[in-house]
């Protein structure tokens, strides 16, 4: 069995910023990512990010995972590339499965760092050829250089479709409509204000019926919701589409802890299920920490902010004490606390509330 | 409402705009208009020129008198949310940034834009193209005056 001080699940945001700080408090770490690169989603964010200049705020996300890999590689952390965590024990041991080989490694600590994952949206042909998930069509453009259709719909108003849908732009394709069930704009203003000077048009309250097509997708049928979100009858329309693509949020890739049997609530603000943690980040399992989106969806650049916390706390937890332990601390707390203060992070706060880990 | 369409009105652009007379000389104009976690417009001006302060959440501000209008706030912004105006001679001039391809080249004619996606009566000329190594080009268009407050991006170049 492989030995390491510390395991960390994931190799985005938090997972690649957990493995910084715990090496440089003395660790020997080996992180684990199922993709075949590091970087997670950054990889595919070709948009500046948010944030201030410490979780590289005017920086486009690809490059900040450069940054991140970079960092990484000038430690002497362990990457297992292609390698899927399949399981976590209560002795702190993962089993993991890469390249048809499956192993055991045990660590004094374990970083989960494993992100989240889209959800869907049901509505009738919603498994036509040319229905997508927002991440699906960031990964096809912007990793392997393929479009996803000639004219798309995008469903969900929030960053990500905001964003996707530029990047669309971007790539060529027509957006034709941004589709948004609420009564207003979910992202950033400036997002949405960015589409529609390139012509987009913005419909809230309306949601997606129905899709049409024999063997792929040919056009939807959107219909209006009133303020209780039940359709309007006699509000229907066609748009003629042959891409249809999803953006209605994310949940927590919480797997691996509720198999542990961590203690884990379901927080609607946060996305899902997600664990228990005390104020070192760490759930109710002993040495196993968590951090960024597998803890409350949130933006990128409090993931980083997160998994920097979870690696300082996971070396503290293990002897391991940061060199800069103390002025680290104070820092990225009061990092997350200035992200999370404004409108934007209400709905975060409120769901930090739930789980205790904000007053 | 900015909050459902995601376009500003007018009384929203002009609150962002310094008085005419100040715009004889180049000047940035902040088009952010909800408290988000971002600063970057503050950190990168040489001039001291935006405050945010220690709550990056607040709205930027712009102190005219100290604005240069140098562009690099424009540059930078993640929201593409920053222009450089200017009026001279009769005419205003945009720094945009501008992310699409293809770009435009110097002497064009281009389509200009409002802030609804609206194709405006009047073109817009091409007057300056600047690439940067971070991928946003900042485009310095004219168009006449009385488009100050409706000008907002270019879309593509008449044939």
């Amino acid at each position: 069995m492989i030995e390491k001080d510390l395991v960390v699940i994931g190799g985005g945001p938090a997972g690649l910023s957990a493995c910084k700080i715990a090496a440089e408090a003395g660790m020997k770490v080996a992180v684990f990512e199922r993709s075949f690169a590091l970087g997670g989603q950054l990889v595919k964010q070709t948009h500046k990010f948010f944030g201030s200049e410490s979780q590289y705020a005017k920086v486009r996300g690809m490059e900040i995972a450069k940054i991140l890999i970079k960092d990484l590689e000038k430690t002497d952390a362990e990457i297992y590339l292609n390698a899927t965590v399949v399981g976590l024990y209560k002795d702190n041991i993962i089993t993991v499965y890469q390249n048809g080989r499956y192993f055991k490694v045990k660590a004094k600590a374990i970083v989960i760092a494993t992100g989240a994952s889209e959800k869907f949206l049901a509505f009738e042909n919603n498994d036509l050829p040319g229905i997508y998930g927002a991440g699906a069509v960031q990964t096809l453009m912007n990793i392997h250089g393929v479009l996803p259709g000639k004219e798309v719909v995008m469903v969900g108003s929030g960053n990500i479709g905001l964003i996707v849908s530029y990047q669309l732009i971007q790539a060529g394709v027509k957006v034709k409509a941004l589709v948004e069930a609420a009564g207003k704009i979910g992202g950033y203003g400036v997002h949405a204000s960015k589409l529609r000077r390139l012509g987009v048009p913005i419909l809230i309250n309306t949601t997606v019926k129905r899709a049409i097509g024999k063997d792929k997708l040919e056009k939807i049928i959107t219909v209006k919701l009133d303020q209780n979100w039940n359709e309007i009858a006699g509000s229907e329309e066609e748009i003629a589409c042959d891409a249809l693509c999803i953006s209605v949020g994310l949940s927590p890739l919480h797997q691996l802890l509720s198999m542990a049997e961590a203690n884990m609530l379901y927080v609607n603000e946060l996305g899902g299920l997600v664990p228990i943690k005390t104020c070192d980040y760490e759930t109710s399992l002993k040495g196993v920490f968590a951090a960024g989106d597998v803890t409350g969806i949130e933006e990128a650049s409090s993931a980083m902010v997160e998994g920097k916390i979870a690696g300082l706390m996971a070396a503290k937890h293990s002897g391991f004490i940061h060199p800069e332990y103390e002025k680290l601390e104070n820092q990225l707390n009061s990092e997350l606390c200035v992200l999370r203060q404004g409108p934007c992070g209400e709905k975060i706060r409120c769901g930090l509330k739930k789980v205790g880990e904000l007053a | 409402m900015i909050e459902k369409d995601g376009v500003a009105t007018l009384e929203m652009v002009k609150s962002k705009f310094p008085k005419k007379e100040v715009l004889f000389r180049p000047k940035a104009i902040i088009e952010c208009y909800q408290e988000i976690p971002c600063n970057p417009c503050e950190t990168s001006c040489p001039f001291d020129a935006i405050t945010i302060g220690s709550d990056i959440n607040k709205i930027p501000q712009v102190d005219f008198d100290k604005c240069t209008g140098c562009g690099i706030c424009a540059k930078v912004c993640p929201g593409l949310a920053i222009m450089i105006v200017m009026i001279k001679n009769g005419k205003a001039y945009f720094k945009i940034p501008y992310e699409l391809l293809p770009l435009p080249l110097i002497g064009e004619k281009w389509q200009a834009v409002n802030r609804n996606g609206e194709i405006l009566d009047k073109p817009c000329f091409i007057e300056g193209v600047q690439k940067n190594k971070d991928m946003t080009t900042i485009v310095t268009v004219s168009i006449e005056q009385p488009y100050l407050y409706e000008f907002v991006t270019i879309r593509s170049k008449y044939e």
